[in-house]
């Protein structure tokens, strides 16, 4: 990523004074030092101690058994919820809060309803953790409101049917909470970008709504769309408050086992716990690295 | 403009249902929190989370922890991408990729992390007393509000001509600390304050770390009054979303001031 340093107008170059300029070149270096501590001391050194772990044993002797190890089923069944749940989530929130970005700013609605959609997404995208699963406890909880209301005058029971909150769906109906404001904010600039001309472009030409769709406005989407979709699918993957909150450690997912592992309940094997980290990191690594490629695309083609 | 009615219908529903899929958690969350009483509704499940001690006490810790953290994070963000601007432009890939990290890194193995690196066995202790693991953890909020912070004191720092501003504080005689809190500093008051309370935000609810570091913080007290009790946990979600709506309002007003400004427009 530090390859191409293209966003910043390069100063003037440096008069050549080779002892002086040393001396300057070491100077600017020690404005950034602090920084750069900081970020080794609190950032770098911590995962990197836990990367390195991973590929040892107790006494400290190298092994790939841990990694080996995460394949058993309790720890990959753990993975797949985790992935399951992420994948879900972040899909979903990517195809709602494209809709209503684009309701918001393409769908010809009254002026205010942009700003308000924008200000509640900056708040609902931080409203995760515990708050959030009380919130949605008291909704769609056995004893909750819409559970209630369903029960009272449809005659529906969410909870014989099969439905819990603390289920697959009802975990990832919560993360959407906080995943379909994320998407609308992200997402907002790339749909202000469609320009209302592309549209009148293509309907002079002939073209259809689905014409305009296919072969001009998601095209132009498309990488914003699967990079956010990449970011949210980290977001909801390194998620530990709500589903800590919702369903106690009893869960099967990545971040509770983990959870659980640190907080001395369960497995009690360290090494086994870096691999875990590993595991996570590699995989909202991944998921970041190609939201970060996606968007540097997306930015040079709108440029 | 042009919009067919049709596709009008469209964005309506859509922004409806929206709403609605919004709303209904925040109203079925006050109605629940109402009903503490058998006999009707009442605030009695409010009156009874303000007045425990251990939410006055949790809640200030937090937000005690908060305010040292902008603090720590503003000392270390405004110099570094002030220098970073002025001296070391070709850094600024590498600075900004490092602030993206707690992006990737989920903070549940950040904590894990700082429990190996600095648990009481190793080469800084610091979770050796209550007040380094207090200073712990405010690292560890930094290191997580650095993406937000970072982002928007750079993106003040863009807006304005920080090679002149510091050329003429130099040519009037100035060091280096006073043109960071003469020039640089009141040139970003609203850069900083929107990132102020974003971290604001983060931190009053923060759970993994505090609990993980076990430290009275208030998203602890969330999650242990959460599994006690039955209508102070929906209060208290309530409370949370006023606080997180509060600083999030406070951040539109400042950067929509700025734009006003910066616009010359409304």
């Amino acid at each position: 990523m530090s390859a191409s340093s293209d966003t910043m107008p390069t100063p003037a170059p440096r008069t050549a004074n080779p002892p002086g300029a040393i001396r300057a070149s070491l100077l600017s270096w020690l404005g950034v030092a602090p920084f750069l501590l900081f970020a080794l001391l609190f950032l770098i050194l911590p995962t990197g101690m836990l990367m390195i772990g991973a590929f040892q044993d107790a006494q400290g002797h190298f092994t790939l058994n841990n990694i080996v190890r995460l394949f058993d089923d309790s720890i990959l069944s753990a993975y797949k919820i985790s992935l399951e749940i992420s994948a879900a989530s972040a899909i979903l929130g990517t195809l709602l809060g494209l809709l209503l970005a684009l309701a918001a700013i393409r769908g010809g609605l009254p002026a205010w309803i942009r700003p308000t959609l924008t200000t509640f997404s900056g708040v609902a995208s931080n409203f995760a953790g515990i708050p959030l699963a009380f919130a949605f406890l008291s909704t769609l909880g056995r004893m909750g409101l819409v559970t209630m209301l369903l029960r009272k005058y449809l005659d529906v029971d969410l909870y014989a049917s099969g439905f819990s909150i603390l289920s697959f769906a009802g975990l990832t109906l919560t993360y959407l909470y906080f995943q379909v404001p994320l998407m609308v904010l992200i997402i907002a600039p790339a749909v202000e970008g469609l320009k209302e001309e592309w549209r009148e472009a293509c309907e002079s030409l002939g073209g259809s709504g689905f014409a305009y769709w296919r072969h001009i406005a998601l095209p132009v989407l498309w990488p914003s769309l699967v990079g956010s979709a990449l970011l949210l699918f980290a977001n909801a993957f390194g998620a530990v408050a709500t589903a800590y909150a919702l369903t106690g450690s009893s869960l099967n997912i990545v971040t509770i086992l983990l959870y659980a592992q640190i907080h001395g309940d369960v497995l009690h094997d360290q090494n086994l716990g870096y691999a875990l980290a590993l595991g996570m990191v590699l995989i909202t690594g991944s998921a970041n690295a190609g939201y970060i490629w996606l968007r540097k695309r997306s930015l040079r083609e709108a440029a | 403009m042009k919009t067919k009615t049709s596709s009008r219908f469209g964005a309506w529903l859509a922004i409806l249902l929206g709403s609605g899929y919004f709303l209904l958690p925040l109203i079925a969350t006050f109605e629940f929190s109402l009903k503490m009483k058998r006999e009707g509704y009442s605030f009695e499940a409010y009156k009874v989370v303000l007045s425990d001690p251990g939410f006055q006490a949790s809640f200030g810790y937090s937000a005690l922890l908060a305010l040292l953290t902008i603090l720590v994070g503003i000392v270390l963000v405004v110099p570094t991408a002030f220098w970073v601007q002025l001296k070391l432009p070709r850094l600024r890939p590498l600075i900004e990729f490092i602030t993206l990290l707690p992006l990737v890194i989920p903070a549940i193995v950040l904590v894990f992390g700082y429990l190996r690196l600095y648990g009481s066995g190793g080469w800084l202790p610091f979770t050796g007393s209550e007040r380094s693991t207090d200073l712990l953890l405010v690292f560890g909020y930094v290191t997580l509000a650095l993406p937000y912070l970072y982002r928007s004191v750079d993106t003040g720092l863009s807006a304005i001509d920080v090679r002149s501003l510091t050329e003429a504080a130099q040519s009037l005689g100035s060091g280096w600390f006073d043109i960071l809190r003469l020039v640089i500093f009141p040139n970003l008051k609203t850069a900083i304050l929107s990132g102020a309370f974003l971290t604001f935000a983060i931190v009053i609810g923060e759970f993994t770390l505090a609990s993980l570091l076990a430290r009275p913080a208030f998203g602890p007290y969330l999650q242990l009054i959460g599994a006690n009790r039955a209508y102070e946990p929906a209060a208290l979600a309530i409370i949370a979303f006023l606080v997180t709506w509060a600083a999030m309002g406070l951040m539109q007003v400042v950067s929509r001031n700025r734009a006003a400004l910066g616009a010359d427009e409304h």
